[in-house]
């Protein structure tokens, strides 16, 4: 089995740049589909025109980044084929089940609607096009769910087993794949943030047409739905977060570890590290300023249960490679004998460690020959890139707070009716615009660089997972996606721009039955 | 609820209906795209034949994307062998993919016409990129690809992009472009403005016969010139999937099936009656010859997979590492669980999916265009 490093290093970098640039689209459509559910609905329930025309135009800049999201989605499920051959077949059994259903049960309808959200406003009734917005809401957060699940499972593999026939994970019970709390707590807190980002997205354009003394009325109302939305998502991103965090802490206390740059175990109740310089030659932390309690109340929700250190863990991970050499040598018994008895119940013992076996992979091709000082490099290979994650982690969730500090104050304004009062308050919500970008990709990074060196925690290492492909074919892909992407990128940003410039007063959409300001030739049809 | 052997032919059945509605639903979005600087004159028209598609392009394209989540489920082998084999060919699919959403909805957000010139080559592109592609790939199933495993089933694939240029690969290319040109205008026909319907109309006789011709001579190509693959020895349909549990033979004919199936024969003769029926009826511009190219997809595409039962994906360097229906699928709980996940939705999924070309059918004309402007 050999691996080319390289092929490795550039299949990863090409995940990581795919994903991230998709997960630039993916939040926004998930929050701002809800905004517009949410007008739509306030205009059928009051019939005023304003908000008919509010739920077109943030309409036209979902469908400009919903295009976006698709395009860049197809990549992501092709990908996994492409660039992760091996993956695909050691968990395709478990893994691409979550994807086949999120098809079927939400992306379908997702994409069937979508075109009749825009087309359909002269062509069915109120009530129906509403429904039509509701279910394409919906649709986008239930897709969320079994992305989510699909991705729960990579961190925390529950409800399947090694098979050593087939040589590949399969499905031993498809409830705790789907229940997997890990799973459920990524799903609340990635969602939240997408409610979050597209509740910012309308604030932040908003706050930018009362500064410029336009569409007052239209932005006011839009600020209102967003502050309230927003403070909702937001709150309940950092409720949720922790209970993420939790999750962590419970199934992959390695990435804890790391995220708090925490060495040696600490006596219960562990203390939180507010700021500090992790330091990976020496594996430690310096200028260290602690909090006492904190981390133990937020990893453990007690007071009494002790959350592991990097050293710690290293060692576990030690003990688990040599047991997991015992299962691949059972493992080659089986292969050359199918019925050897006592090869089977060595492997059934010790098939949880199998993974940490894999992880030798990288430094000799067959585990069983290991020398300790292998087994040490293997084990020290499971500490992730700690500097990376403990800064990461802290930007997040001071953006987190940030966030709700933002969306009650906007929300008071909101309830006193005086959103247009303070320039500096729309300059700072403006400002805000990038923000929950910045917090959503930090948060993918500590959730897939922290799962580092695993693909699938605990059972497959990353650098296993690859195809058979060469790096001239893996540098033509990645080419031409950062090509492609770049060009892309720039032309939507480009058009959003100019449709949020433009506003609903330079569209033809707002104030209505008055001309509009903008040249005939530029004016865009209500419908778009 | 199945045996694992019915679930395996279960399973393999519904990857042929996703191809086969991927290739009905999204082909003739993907042959409108490729005609789209052949069938119009004006900006206008333009619109006109964009409007057709535009409002469920993206629904249909769902087809393929559960196409290939259900190979990634129910056929892991599959899906790994076949995409990481491919890999220049799939990314060039991929790219052709990936500009099609943004292509369709930033089209008309500029009015500049070097801008939609821009875009308009860009889906013409991508429309031809991906119909070539798909038929030269199907032809490369039967000549066989170059991978293999090892102990620890991993594969090993030693091609290149351009081995995959076969001639008989390329003939397989032709006929799966002829016959969704001629599936798009079908579409066009029945749906575009009469000034463009009997451009449409033209077009599609010409890529009906083109079609019969080269499936004709692919058909004979592959009687004659392309050794089949068979089990040899022994077929375990229950076993673990694991290929290398099986022995298999060159040298046979891929109408080996056919022989011993002659209902299979049904498949072939819908895909030619299909090519008449567009010849009789598409003059009239209505459903109907859209329809019959409907059939012809469909016979086509079953044509195939009935010749290639039970393989999926034959080797050409091992043959043995071949992946068939009882070798290469899931576990059986995952069948069952996602059999029952399909029966549930599907019907959900074409109730919505009819609602909604209902609600928009009729034929976009000039004169709506020029009435309510472009409107997606």
């Amino acid at each position: 089995m050999i691996i080319d490093a390289d092929v490795v290093t550039l299949s990863r970098m090409q995940f990581a740049l795919t994903a991230l640039y998709h997960f630039l689209f993916v939040p926004l459509t998930l929050g701002l589909v809800w905004m517009l559910a949410i007008m739509e609905s306030v205009y059928v329930m009051t019939g005023r025109e304003v908000w008919k025309r509010m739920t077109q135009f943030w309409g036209i800049l979902f469908g400009i980044n919903f295009a976006m999201g698709v395009a860049t989605g197809v990549t992501m499920e092709f990908q996994f084929g492409m660039n992760w051959a091996y993956y695909a077949h050691y968990v395709g059994d478990v893994f691409g089940t979550p994807l086949a259903i999120e098809g079927l049960m939400a992306f379908f309808l997702e994409a069937t609607l979508v075109g009749l959200f825009f087309v359909g406003w002269d062509r069915v009734s109120r009530v129906t096009h509403l429904l039509v917005t509701w279910f394409l809401a919906l649709a986008t957060s239930l897709s969320a769910l079994w992305i989510l699940i699909a991705n729960g499972w990579m961190q925390n593999p529950v409800g399947s087993a090694f098979n050593p026939e087939t040589m590949r994970m399969e499905v031993t019970s498809f409830s705790e794949v789907f229940f997997n709390p890990v799973a459920q707590a990524k799903f609340v807190h990635t969602v939240s943030a997408g409610y979050v980002l597209g509740s910012m997205f309308v604030l932040s354009i908003s706050a930018w047409y009362l500064l410029r003394g336009r569409n007052v009325d239209f932005a006011k109302r839009s600020m209102t739905v967003a502050a309230s939305f927003g403070l909702a998502a937001s709150l309940s991103v950092v409720v949720l977060g922790d209970v993420s965090g939790y999750a962590v802490s419970q199934n992959q206390k390695m990435k804890m570890a790391a995220i708090e740059a925490m060495w040696e175990t600490e006596p219960a109740p562990a203390s939180f590290t507010l700021f500090g310089i992790p330091d990976i030659e020496n594996r430690t932390t310096h200028f260290a300023l602690r909090i006492p309690w904190v981390m133990g109340l937020i990893g453990t929700h007690s007071i009494d249960e002790p959350i592991p250190g990097i050293h710690d863990l290293v060692d576990d991970a030690k003990s688990r490679i040599d047991q997991g050499i015992l299962a691949y040598d059972a493992m080659l018994v089986l292969r050359a004998d199918r019925n050897n008895a006592q090869a089977k119940a060595i492997l059934a013992a010790h098939d949880k460690d199998l993974g940490y076996a894999l992880l030798l992979k990288r430094y000799i091709d067959d585990p069983r020959k290991a020398t300790p000082e292998d087994i040490q490099r293997a084990a020290d290979s499971t500490i992730p890139n700690v500097p990376v994650l403990f800064w990461a982690f802290r930007i997040m969730v001071a953006c987190g707070f940030y966030f709700i500090a933002l969306f009650a104050f906007s929300f008071w304004k909101a309830s006193k009716r005086q959103l247009d009062k303070d320039r500096w308050y729309l300059r700072l919500a403006f400002c805000s615009l990038p923000l929950p970008w910045l917090a959503a990709e930090l948060g993918w990074i500590v959730a897939e660089y922290g799962r580092q060196p695993w693909s699938i925690e605990g059972v497959l290492p990353t650098a296993l997972g690859v195809s058979s492909v060469t790096t001239g074919q893996v540098w033509t892909s990645l080419g031409g996606f950062v090509l492609f992407y770049t060009a892309l990128a720039v032309i939507d940003v480009v058009l959003m721009v100019k449709f949020a410039r433009k506003g609903p007063d330079g569209l033809g959409l707002w104030p209505p039955g008055q001309p509009s300001t903008a040249p005939a030739a530029t004016i865009i049809p209500v419908q778009t | 609820m199945f045996d694992y052997e019915t679930l395996r032919v279960i399973w393999w059945a519904l990857l042929g209906i996703l191809l086969i509605g991927f290739a009905i639903m999204d082909g003739f979005d993907f042959g409108i795209a490729a005609l789209l600087r052949v069938l119009t004159r004006t900006e206008e028209e333009r619109l006109v034949l964009l409007e057709t598609i535009e409002p469920t392009w993206e629904g249909n394209q769902v087809w393929f994307i559960l196409g290939g989540g259900a190979a990634f489920a129910a056929w892991p082998m599959l899906y790994a062998v076949s995409f990481s084999g491919m890999y220049l060919a799939i990314f060039l699919v991929l790219l052709a993919f990936i500009v099609r959403p943004v292509g369709f909805n930033f089209r008309g957000k500029v009015h500049d016409p070097r801008w939609r010139n821009v875009w308009d080559w860009v889906l013409v592109l991508s429309g031809v990129v991906v119909i070539l592609i798909s038929g030269v790939a199907f032809g490369n199933l039967f000549l066989g690809v170059p991978f293999q495993f090892d102990g620890n089933l991993r594969m090993t694939w030693h091609g290149s992009f351009f081995e995959l240029l076969h001639p008989f690969a390329l003939v397989a290319g032709l006929v799966s472009l002829s016959m969704l040109l001629a599936h798009g205008a079908c579409w066009a026909a029945y749906k575009a403005d009469h000034v463009i319907a009997e451009r449409a109309a033209r077009i599609a006789r010409w890529a009906t016969l083109a079609y019969a011709v080269f499936y004709v001579v692919a058909g004979i190509w592959l009687a004659y010139g392309v050794a089949g693959f068979a089990i040899v020895g022994p077929v375990v349909t229950d076993g673990p999937s694991n290929p290398l549990y099986k022995e298999v033979a060159r040298g046979s004919s891929w109408f080996a099936s056919y022989l011993q199936y002659p209902w299979f024969w049904a498949a072939p003769v819908l895909g030619l009656l299909g090519a008449i029926g567009v010849q009789l009826s598409v003059a009239k511009r209505g459903l109907g010859a859209f329809l019959c190219s409907s059939v012809m997809v469909a016979g086509t595409i079953l044509s195939a997979g009935f010749a290639l039962f039970p393989f999926l994906l034959p080797s050409s360097l091992d043959p043995r590492s071949s992946l068939t229906v009882w070798d290469a699928s899931s576990s059986r709980g995952t069948l069952e669980l996602m059999l029952g996940a399909a029966l549930v939705f599907m019907p959900i999924i074409i109730a919505y999916t009819s609602w909604v070309f209902h609600v928009l059918r009729g034929r976009v004309t000039l004169e709506h265009i020029r009435q309510s402007g472009h409107t997606y």
